[in-house]
């Protein structure tokens, strides 16, 4: 009994101090994001790698939820004669959650990967040493550009994926099923507010911070070796995908109490 | 000058350096030999605040660097230059941009100006035209002479070298212990050499510790370390299987 307790105390233990090096670590880069020097290259090499380079993924990823989201909903709302709600079903479903989530998630497996893999590897090459011999902050140099090329990416892949979704949509139920192109953009124009696109906006920009807080995390203090590498590489996926999920409830839930 | 004062470090549970006392004086050349594992690297890092230690004091020109945090202690480091064992060079870019990198993060010099450096110590280092290749493109030797143009670009005062010849051939290892010699002539900077290279070292360092097992077992010129009667030096310096320092017990653990 004793044991077991104690095994306890010392998961939560480690749990306490994970946490604390998380937050202590968001907030160094945070602060050190605020602080010159600043060097536009790396920025941009970042939102060329998390941005430009998953725009192809974005856009299959959209086309086909979207389309599924029409077809769906066609035969669903049809049950109930009112197919004409099509425009407005599939475009909040798309702004409100799916465009947020899943282009995040899309993300975290292309990107966010690479950034933990990429930071694993220079860490236990030397890498970061070296960086850090040459009087150069580590943080500042890899985490930075990341976190920062993360609140600028996401929300502009979140609205490409909400666009191509509802195109996607489109094709299926006007194009294939044969909806007015009028009845599903005009629906969709009286029942989607600023508020929903704002939801949205807010979801995909906590979502970058997340997923690049996390996967250069994890990748920052990855353990021993290529299997310390690997490790670090699934737990950052892992726990980017289960922190957007959880976090996507509990901005929806905070948002529609307030 | 960098003085150690009763250096203490372990890692989880084992001691790895057991109060290392030493000066390094200014402007020479310390080498600091021993066994693998006997704590060399673990001593370079203490050197630069790359680890910080248990216990004890590092200072650097009197200013205890294991104090310092941010900007300061970067600061401190501008004056410092590391070669480290494996390279680590920037493996994304080549060796061009390698050697390059902390001139354009560091210092506000025109493109033109830093290609003529670079291009100057790929040539010092005999890698003359190999700028645009990728460190993983290169032999092992390479990478180490690519890594040590990079520490020598900012003419640091203070350049530390671990194993800076390991797995070089014979005629490349006194090319670049005559690179290291020279360059500390002109530039006059304070070196700290971790070395395997018996009796090559001898040759370029001024002063010579001898690392044990996590202290410091000797600490004089060169000849005295050659001419010492201590039999634990003595088997270093000859490779003797047997002698204070034995290998059974390594042995008996592994099978």
């Amino acid at each position: 009994m004793e044991k077991v307790l104690e095994g306890i105390g010392r998961s939560f233990l480690h749990l306490l101090q994970t946490l604390g090096r998380m937050g202590v670590f968001l907030c160094t880069a945070l602060f050190l994001a605020v602080v010159p020097p600043f060097k536009s290259e790396h920025l941009i090499r970042q939102v060329h790698f998390i941005g430009v380079k998953s725009i192809s993924i974005i856009l299959l990823t959209a086309a086909f939820t979207g389309m599924v989201l029409g077809l769906q909903g066609f035969y669903t709302l049809r049950k109930f004669g009112s197919e004409a709600l099509l425009g407005p079903s599939v475009a909040l479903s798309l702004i409100r959650e799916l465009g947020p989530v899943l282009s995040a998630l899309m993300v975290t497996g292309r990107a966010g990967s690479a950034m933990a893999a990429e930071i694993g590897i220079m860490r236990i090459t030397e890498q970061i040493d070296a960086l850090t011999a040459m009087g150069l902050n580590p943080v500042k140099h890899l985490v930075v550009p990341k976190v920062i090329a993360g609140l600028i990416t996401f929300p502009l892949l979140m609205a490409i994926f909400d666009v191509i979704g509802i195109y996607g949509g489109y094709l299926v139920g006007v194009q294939l099923l044969g909806l007015s192109s009028g009845t599903y953009f005009g629906e969709m124009a009286t029942s989607v507010d600023m508020a929903d696109v704002k939801m949205g906006f807010l979801k995909s920009l906590s979502f970058g911070l997340l997923v690049t807080w996390t996967c250069t995390y994890k990748g920052f203090y990855t353990g021993y070796g290529a299997e310390g590498v690997s490790r670090a590489t699934t737990e950052a996926v892992v726990l980017s995908s289960v922190l957007v999920l959880a976090g996507d409830y509990l901005i929806t839930s905070v948002m529609h109490v307030g | 000058m960098i003085h150690l004062i009763e250096v203490y470090k372990s890692f989880q549970g084992q001691q790895v350096l057991k109060g290392i006392t030493l000066e390094i004086p200014k402007g020479q050349i310390t080498a600091i030999i021993g066994r693998s594992g006997s704590g060399k690297t673990v001593l370079l890092k203490h050197l630069i605040g790359l680890i910080r230690p248990d216990r004890g004091r590092v200072l650097v020109d009197g200013v205890d660097i294991g104090t310092l945090r941010g900007r300061v202690l970067d600061k401190l480091r501008d004056r410092f230059g590391m070669l480290f064992q494996g390279g680590a060079l920037f493996d994304s870019l080549t060796v061009f941009d390698n050697v390059a990198f902390p001139l354009r993060e560091k210092t506000r010099m025109p493109e033109a100006e830093i290609r003529k450096r670079v291009e100057e110590k790929l040539q010092a280092v005999g890698l003359a035209g190999m700028g645009h290749k990728y460190p993983v493109e290169l032999s092992g030797g390479m990478k180490k002479r690519a890594a040590l143009a990079r520490a020598l670009i900012m003419d640091p005062e203070i350049v530390l070298f671990d194993e800076p010849t390991t797995g070089l051939d014979p005629i490349m290892l006194n090319a670049i212990h005559r690179l290291i010699v020279e360059t500390q002539k002109v530039l006059g900077f304070t070196a700290v050499v971790v070395s395997h290279d018996i009796p090559e070292i001898f040759d370029i360092a001024h002063r010579v510790a001898v690392i044990h097992d996590g202290s410091i077992v000797a600490y004089d010129s060169p000849e005295g370390i050659q001419g010492s009667q201590d039999p634990l030096i003595r088997q270093f310096m000859t490779g003797g299987v047997q002698g204070p320092s034995n290998l059974s017990r390594i042995v008996q653990e592994d099978l």
